[in-house]
């Protein structure tokens, strides 16, 4: 049976997507960011047990090989975590598209939607598809829309078979410059730019998010760039800044500065001079 | 008598308060030396313990707590009493309206039910266009804000979908006024997405208004309708509340040895003696202080059999987490299935022990149930059955952990949501939330938005800049403030998860 590997389940979420959404985040990444703000949700665990010693409530535990997690005994204390050498978590379950359909009924009167982010939820492709396809032929569940967060990384067979059952789609544009990207991202740009315009072709493009940080991409030549795509869109392509923090990051970027509220600002001012009318700012600054 | 001078002279030369607020204060020293209605002693021993509360109403009870009265009647007959003619136009209604309020008693003083507005006002919209009904409202709710400044003073709008509801809510987001609070009535089959839309925003830009659950409170009440007035209190319009006693379900369950004891035994024990205490407190309003005898009762605008009480209960969070405690059970009330099961037989017995006790001179002839919000002086007690403060979880959980006991409280029940304010951008999420609040069996939605200025204290709202002006003793304008800086200090309300919330009233000078 289709089964996907899911880090975490919220079942109140009121910033990916429109309204109250269940956010499903897989497990795995196919970019390596310095900015990721979850990083333990890049890697896939590959059962090598150094998490085992540090794990004092005895919640992980290697069992013919591979690492079991049992939920009811973990402390949260993050620990595995911290000690994982390939940024990934043991904490993470195997659950299929009944499991999932399950707690969205259970939550049902609360959701607008649901929506699969990670990681990178394009990797379980095959998997978001079936659950997508699931939801739309449920007759109880079937208003409920279906958004992916994603870094674009994708190529248009794969768009082509998911964008069908997807409503919505949002999309991270680290950098304009396909150089900057690398650097940021350990990818190129090309496939995300033209998924970015695959999706918005079909009218499923929700909104591209910009992840800013001080004098890494706010740059003239980015902000320029980043407007220029825009625009290549439309006019009124939703288009949210979100400002980089510390929190939660490791490796090179905890030597970035945060990004502050007058300098979003000043982003979202530049970006309405180009004639880009659909900004969205931080509702709140940590 | 040396005490008494020291308090009222405290009262007469305190620094903070205005030249009302010490009348008032003065006024309700002056009742307390009046001796209590008559108790018997095991009674007058539980509310000396404050197992069992009598809000501080005072000694004598010569007014009801909570009045509702028709205001369509005065707009459709006029006063004879208050010489006043039948209105005509807006104006005249507004008017009306406004010298009505004058004459409308509470606990307080203030008037705490303001009417149905648009059901009132809408007849006289018909030659008055959008922008001129916009500047009247205006003028309106800043009178409002100004002469009435009490936040237990309640609008209420909807369920449909019109434009004196619209003009309400638009002046209400921009003006961000703590009086008058406001409940729209929301009803699946009536209001219209719009509307509901806009009133959810509303709650994003300055915490107002509740949203009612319009169909589950239909139902409770007759063809005459209801009210929601205060704190989230239903009640029936053309009358009211004439007392609200509470039980203190934490002070009950600290003198239980176990479970069982709790259920079979004191909490039967304590309601009977919190019912003595609302007849004695009837008894006087309607016997000896001779309130119905008003042109309120004679024009209409009242009618003596109208007047429920509202039998209150709070402080459940603790009272479950001491059972819990006795049975050997970790799990915490609002976070545990077993604990918040340990609630609901609460709730559901009490409905029922209340349900069949019958009182004199009570509409229907017993009392509601009420799940009660607070006052400032509380400590250590959380209010009604909600989840303490600062522990509460995420919103969703936190409304599916009490939906259950909505149902038993006809009188009123309420959570605070204490959302972040990351839903600034994401309206939708809070109609969202509301509606699926509705469908999981609440009376009654209200949130919290983590960033505004406005916020509510249980049940009515306060400004957080007011709060911190009064603590640096530059007194307030507005009566609840005093109540919410008393709140904030004593009851930890403003530990909430993000911030804020906590208090209804303020029985006593200096406390």
């Amino acid at each position: 049976m289709l089964r996907a590997t899911v880090n975490k389940i919220l079942t109140y979420s009121v910033v990916d997507g429109p309204g109250n959404r269940m956010v499903i985040f897989l497990q795995g990444c196919n970019f390596a960011c310095a900015a990721c703000h979850n990083p333990y949700t890049i890697g896939v665990c590959d059962d090598c047990g150094d998490c085992l010693p540090v794990c004092e409530p005895k919640a992980l535990t290697l069992q013919s090989g591979k690492i079991t997690f049992d939920a009811t005994l973990c402390t949260d204390c993050d620990n595995c975590l911290g000690i994982c050498p390939i940024s990934a978590s043991p904490m993470v379950q195997q659950m299929n598209v009944d499991d999932i359909l399950e707690i969205a009924r259970k939550h049902h009167p609360f959701l607008t939607g649901i929506t699969v982010s990670g990681g990178e939820a394009t990797l379980q492709l095959k998997f978001i598809t079936a659950l997508f396809t699931a939801i739309k032929a449920d007759p109880d569940l079937s208003n409920l829309t279906c958004f992916i967060d994603t870094n674009g990384h994708l190529g248009p067979k794969g768009w082509s078979q998911i964008l069908p059952v997807t409503d919505g789609v949002m999309m991270d544009v680290k950098a304009l410059d396909p150089t900057l990207h690398r650097t940021l991202t350990g990818q190129g740009n090309a496939k995300l730019l033209r998924a970015a315009r695959i999706v918005f072709d079909a009218g499923k493009l929700y909104e591209l998010r910009f992840m800013a940080a001080p004098d890494v991409n706010d740059t003239e030549k980015e902000i320029t760039a980043l407007a220029d795509f825009a625009l290549s869109l439309s006019p009124q392509i939703r288009i949210r800044i979100n400002a980089f923090q510390l929190h939660g990051v490791k490796g090179k970027a905890r030597d970035w500065n945060a990004m502050d509220k007058a300098r979003v600002d000043q982003i979202t001012t530049r970006l309405n001079a180009f004639g880009l009318q659909n900004i969205v700012t931080p509702a709140m600054y940590l | 008598m040396k005490k008494t001078f020291k308090t009222l002279r405290a009262i007469t030369n305190d620094k903070t308060l205005s030249f009302n607020q010490k009348a008032r204060y003065l006024s309700l020293e002056a009742e307390n030396m009046l001796p209590y209605p008559d108790l018997d002693a095991e009674t007058a021993q539980a509310l000396d313990q404050r197992v069992i509360c009598d809000m501080y109403e005072g000694h004598a009870p010569y007014k009801p707590r909570y009045v509702l009265p028709d205001f369509a009647v005065v707009l459709k007959n006029g006063s004879e009493y208050l010489e006043l003619p039948i209105p005509q136009t807006l104006d005249e209604a507004i008017n009306t309206l406004m010298i009505a309020y004058h004459h409308t008693p509470s606990v307080t003083g203030m008037p705490v039910y303001i009417g149905q507005l648009d059901d009132l006002l809408l007849p006289f919209c018909d030659h008055i266009s959008d922008d001129a009904l916009y500047r009247k409202i205006k003028l309106f709710w800043r009178y409002l804000d100004r002469v009435l400044p009490d936040a237990f003073m309640h609008a209420n709008i909807g369920p449909s979908d019109n434009r004196v509801a619209r003009t309400i809510l638009r002046v209400d987001a921009e003006l961000k006024q703590i009086a008058p609070n406001l409940t729209f009535f929301y009803d699946p089959d009536i209001t219209s997405d719009e509307i509901l839309d806009i009133a959810t925003a509303n709650i994003v830009e300055c915490s107002k208004p509740h949203i009612g659950n319009h169909p589950v409170h239909v139902k409770n009440f007759d063809e005459r309708g209801y009210g929601i007035v205060s704190c989230y209190n239903v009640l029936p319009i053309a009358g009211g509340a004439s007392t609200l006693t509470r039980v203190n379900l934490k002070e009950v369950a600290k003198r239980a040895d176990s479970v069982d004891h709790f259920f079979d035994t004191l909490l039967p024990h304590y309601m009977e003696l919190n019912f003595k205490l609302t007849e004695a407190r009837v008894d006087y309003l309607f016997n000896h202080s001779n309130f119905f005898d008003s042109f309120l009762v004679t024009e209409g605008w009242i009618d003596r059999d109208r007047f429920t009480v509202m039998y209150g209960i709070y402080a459940m969070a603790e009272a479950v987490n001491i059972l819990q405690d006795l049975a050997g059970n970790k799990g915490c009330y609002g976070h545990d299935d077993a604990a918040n099961q340990i609630g609901y037989r609460m709730s559901a017995m009490m409905e029922e022990i209340v349900a069949n006790r019958p009182l004199e001179n009570v509409w229907r002839g017993h009392a509601m149930l009420h799940a009660q919000a607070g006052i400032s002086i509380d400590d250590g007690a959380t209010p009604g059955v909600r989840i303490p403060y600062g522990t509460e979880p995420d919103p969703v959980t936190h409304i599916q952990a009490l939906a259950p006991h909505h149902k038993h409280y006809a009188s009123g029940i309420s959570e605070i949501l204490t959302i972040d304010e990351t839903i600034k951008n994401n309206p939708a999420a809070m109609t969202q939330l509301c509606k699926g609040a509705f469908a999981s069996g609440f009376h009654e939605f209200t949130a919290n938005v983590a960033s505004n200025d406005l916020v509510r204290v249980t049940g009515y709202m306060i400004r957080l800049s007011d709060v911190a002006k009064f603590q640096a003793c530059e007194g307030s304008r507005t009566n609840t403030t005093a109540l919410g800086a008393e709140a904030a200090q004593n009851t930890g309300i403003l530990n909430r998860k993000p911030r804020v919330v906590g208090n209804e009233l303020a029985p006593r000078y200096g406390q």
